[in-house]
């Protein structure tokens, strides 16, 4: 326990310096927790809505679906099987139905996809229910931006044309009876929600399905034949790694302000162990091996990353929990200037995980630092140490 | 080695390498200090007479021959077997003090013991002790930029003598101290030679200090030119 008594005496004892490097580097620690923190809020807030909107707890797709290939959509449909029906009338499972066609909204063309959905459904947090319409129209829902791109609103019809199973084209009216404001773009832009059952005549595929969605939890021991299984993990892959990529421009930044409090820390060991290299000699005379002295100066060095940890923990933690309750304003729909589903204000998402981690990040890259520069006592001999030189 | 011979050397070299040329520092030096000696080596500057501590001190390694410093062999010591010998049996004390600026004078004094690990109490009991050899138990609590250079030098010994080492080595212990300072720092270490039986062995070219020593050796040149019994305890 000697070194570390004596590590805490001597890093006080340096006074101003050891203040500085322990605020500077503070401010790496809780510049990396926050940033990081947002970044997690981030990847958080759009797991959480891509699920409640669109994933649920997985989706089987029919094997010929590829959503990043359009040409595959007009035969992605089949049956549903037996297993997923069962699912489906006990409210574990809704299905979607998806067919390529064609609106003329106000005299323009555009291609749209159709997306037929159980207006009883509750398992996501599509408002089909709207799309119970007692009268003969058929009724239509899209989001905001597609009603905003569209120049489509509330009550207005729109024709729609498709081309059915048999290769048949046909179209017919659908009536915008709900404009939904979602945050997930995936279930708006280009996409009108159309009553299951309404689609499947329309398209001549009675029980037939494209995805079915499963409940949150939602356990499918055995493989169905035709169908393939998309657990959260693949279908938020996307989602994450642009979460990944925008980490990464973030740590570029943190990443800096390490190197800058590292180089501090560095440059004032060097200092240290020159100006207190006649300090080495006396404390090699009194019988300090070497290898003790380079534990000791590594050991002062890492005990400011302790006391930046203390110091980012007086300012840090109140900062933290502030801006984890109230928020970072990020402008009006930034969802659609970051290209994910974000509200206007991002909560970031602080875990021990982090804490812990960037703590021990800290510290071992503030020892390493630490250690570099005492190799210089590895050589030196007491004799030349009191005599102030250094090697 | 001789009979209750704390030191002994044979044939001790030291040659520094100075680029492509050498410097002899130290050259066929043979010598012998028994327990309880007052003893100083004397010269001029550059005679040899620190490199000479240094090497009794295990701070230095020779280049040839041979040092004997309480039974262990200096030559042949590993740094951390020679940081123990230090640590256990050798106290120094140095021209500039050399005290550790961070600390107070307590801890100062208290250093070498945390090295030997002593139970908390018995450390207190030998640093208060030291203190008081040195008169300077009020001072405990100051910090070495506090202190006159008579008053560091003065805890320089306390931290030397904390241990009841069987040798302590002064380098010059006078040299940037005025005449009453010398007087009372040599008066007390001929007190601790005395009370506890340590061996003394100085370097040193002032007056005031060869005035107090029983063996006087004048180095030249690195060599022994004189050895000379000057009282007998």
């Amino acid at each position: 326990m000697i070194l570390p008594k004596l590590a805490f005496r001597n890093m006080l004892g340096a006074g101003a310096k050891t203040w500085l490097n322990a605020v500077v580097l503070s401010l790496s620690f809780v510049a990396i927790i926050w940033t990081q923190g947002l970044y997690n809020g981030m990847d958080a807030e759009v797991s959480r809505v891509m699920i409640d909107a669109e994933y649920g707890g997985g989706q089987f797709w029919v094997d010929s679906y590829d959503p990043y290939d359009p040409f595959t959509i007009p035969d992605a449909h089949a049956p549903v099987p037996d297993v997923l029906q069962a699912a489906i009338d006990t409210g574990r499972a809704t299905p979607f139905l998806l067919v390529p066609g064609t609106i003329y909204p106000n005299g323009r063309i555009r291609s749209v996809l159709l997306k037929g959905i159980d207006p009883g459904q509750s398992l996501l947090s599509i408002p089909a229910g709207v799309l119970k319409q007692a009268d003969n129209k058929i009724p239509g829902l899209i989001g905001s931006r597609m009603a905003k791109t569209a120049g489509l609103q509330k009550g207005d019809a729109v024709t729609v044309r498709w081309r059915d199973a048999r290769g048949t084209f046909d179209a017919k009216d659908v009536t915008i009876v709900e404009i939904m404001t979602t945050l997930a773009q995936s279930i708006d832009e280009g996409q009108i929600w159309l009553p299951l059952e309404t689609l499947r005549e329309m398209a001549v595929m009675n029980g037939q399905a494209t995805i079915v969605v499963t409940a949150k939890g939602f356990e499918q021991a055995a493989a169905v034949p035709g169908w393939s299984f998309q657990s959260l993990d693949i279908l938020l892959k996307d989602i994450k790694d642009i979460v990944r990529g925008k980490t990464i421009g973030a740590s570029i930044l943190y990443t800096i302000l390490l190197f800058l409090a590292m180089l501090a820390i560095f440059n004032t060991q060097l200092l240290s162990i020159w100006r207190r290299r006649k300090e080495i000699g006396t404390m090699m005379a009194l019988g300090f091996p070497r290898g003790k002295v380079i534990r000791l100066f590594t050991l002062e060095g890492a005990l400011t990353g302790v006391l930046a940890a203390l110091i980012g923990a007086v300012y840090g933690i109140p900062l933290l929990i502030y801006s984890a309750g109230r928020g970072l304003g990020l402008g009006a729909n930034p969802g659609d200037s970051f290209g994910m589903a974000i509200s206007e204000r991002l909560y970031p998402t602080y875990s021990a995980g982090l804490v812990v981690g960037t703590t021990v990040l800290v510290f071992v890259v503030t020892t390493i630092v630490s250690f570099l520069p005492t190799r210089k006592i590895a050589k030196l001999q007491p004799s030349e140490a009191l005599r102030g030189k250094l090697r | 080695m001789e009979n209750g011979a704390l030191i002994r050397t044979k044939d001790l070299v030291k040659i520094y390498p100075m680029g492509r040329q050498s410097i002899t520092a130290l050259a066929d030096i043979n010598l012998s200090f028994r327990r309880g000696e007052f003893a100083g080596l004397v010269g001029p500057s550059g005679s040899g007479k620190t490199t000479l501590l240094n090497i009794l001190g295990s701070l230095d390694a020779p280049t040839s021959g041979s040092a004997e410093v309480l039974g262990e062999k200096v030559e042949t010591l590993s740094h951390v077997k020679a940081a123990a010998l230090r640590n256990r049996h050798i106290g120094f004390i140095f021209q500039t003090f050399n005290l550790l600026p961070v600390y107070t004078v307590y801890e100062n004094v208290e250093f070498p013991l945390l090295l030997l690990r002593q139970a908390p109490a018995a450390r207190r009991k030998a640093v208060l002790d030291a203190l008081a050899w040195v008169g300077l138990s009020d001072r405990a609590k100051s910090r070495p930029n506090q202190l006159s250079g008579g008053q560091c030098q003065r805890v320089a010994i306390a931290r030397a003598v904390v241990k009841k080492p069987e040798l302590v080595l002064a380098d010059e212990p006078t040299a940037n101290l005025d005449a009453e300072n010398s007087h009372h720092i040599l008066q007390t270490m001929e007190d601790l030679n005395r009370d506890l039986g340590t061996t003394f062995l100085f370097s040193t070219h002032d007056d005031k200090v060869i005035r107090h020593l029983r063996r006087k050796i004048t180095l030249v040149d690195g060599r022994v030119a004189r050895d000379e019994v000057l009282a007998r305890a």
